[in-house]
């Protein structure tokens, strides 16, 4: 059953994938990114960690990507049909393209990951409780180093965003 | 049955096609979805590793990258629309101020 699943999801996140890359809208796009952040969503509820998941729909397919649109939207860019993609631009992005899929067929054919997916341990309390309990003991400096940034970004943000009073 | 090599696949698969989208499109805040796009792929990449390894670090990792990428979000975006309000497009081949 979640075999199913997984199929279903996965490829409704690459589908998605592909209509970001190919839509001429920009809107269009981003309504497809949503989809493909929801399925990925799924998926990371078909690995069993479920508060990821969670907060993937929050911060990624909510705050994120309401952020992107409103940001299209307020720009109002103008339709760049008329503008052809050069002959260039198409041979250097699909063999850049061919050579990432090279790279992933090697991953895959290697022996170690087939050792390793034989075996699927316990899942090990992936709860929000051993969450918390990590972010506070062994990953407490990352976790202040985060705040901090986060900070640092909104000051960042509205320095940027201020007119600028030279011009 | 669905195995690790499965996962890694799909997230590779994704992180190939973010990629060819930065290299494909011209607009910026495409290119822009296209980078989160390729973020996103390895963290279930590592969500994944995390998952048939055992341990939960693979899973904090991923915490700390969302909370990154959010703030990149907003950075970015900021940037993107002071580059607007001064040049008045947001095409990469108009964006040239650089090369002479």
């Amino acid at each position: 059953m979640t075999d199913i699943f997984f199929y279903i999801f996965s490829i409704a996140a690459l589908a998605g994938a592909f209509g970001v890359v190919f839509s001429r809208n920009t809107v269009n796009g981003a309504m497809f990114l949503i989809g493909t952040f929801l399925s990925m969503a799924s998926l990371f509820v078909l690995l069993e960690a479920y508060f990821l998941a969670v907060i993937q729909v929050l911060v990624y397919a909510g705050a994120v990507m309401v952020l992107f649109l409103f940001i299209i939207m307020l720009l109002d860019v103008k339709e760049s049909a008329a503008r052809k993609t050069s002959l260039y631009t198409w041979a250097a992005s699909v063999i850049g393209f061919g050579i990432l899929i090279v790279g992933v067929v090697a991953i895959n054919s290697a022996d170690s990951i087939r050792e390793k997916a034989a075996s699927l341990p316990e899942a090990t309390g992936v709860s929000l409780k051993s969450f918390g309990y990590e972010l506070f003991t062994t990953y407490l400096l990352p976790m202040q180093v985060t705040g901090f940034l986060l900070l640092i970004a909104m000051i960042g943000v509205i320095a940027l965003s201020k007119k600028a009073k030279a011009d | 049955m669905i195995g690790l090599e499965h996962y890694i696949t799909v997230s590779s698969l994704l992180f190939a096609i973010g990629f060819f989208g930065v290299l494909l499109r011209k607009n910026t805040l495409v290119i822009y979805m296209c980078l989160e796009l390729m973020l996103n792929a390895a963290n279930l990449g590592l969500i994944a590793f995390s998952r048939y390894h055992g341990g939960m670090g693979g899973n904090l990792f991923v915490f700390f990258i969302i909370t990154v990428a959010a703030a990149e979000v907003a950075v970015g975006l900021a940037i993107i629309v002071a580059l607007f309000r001064k040049r008045q497009t947001v095409e990469v081949e108009e964006l040239n101020a650089l090369r002479n």
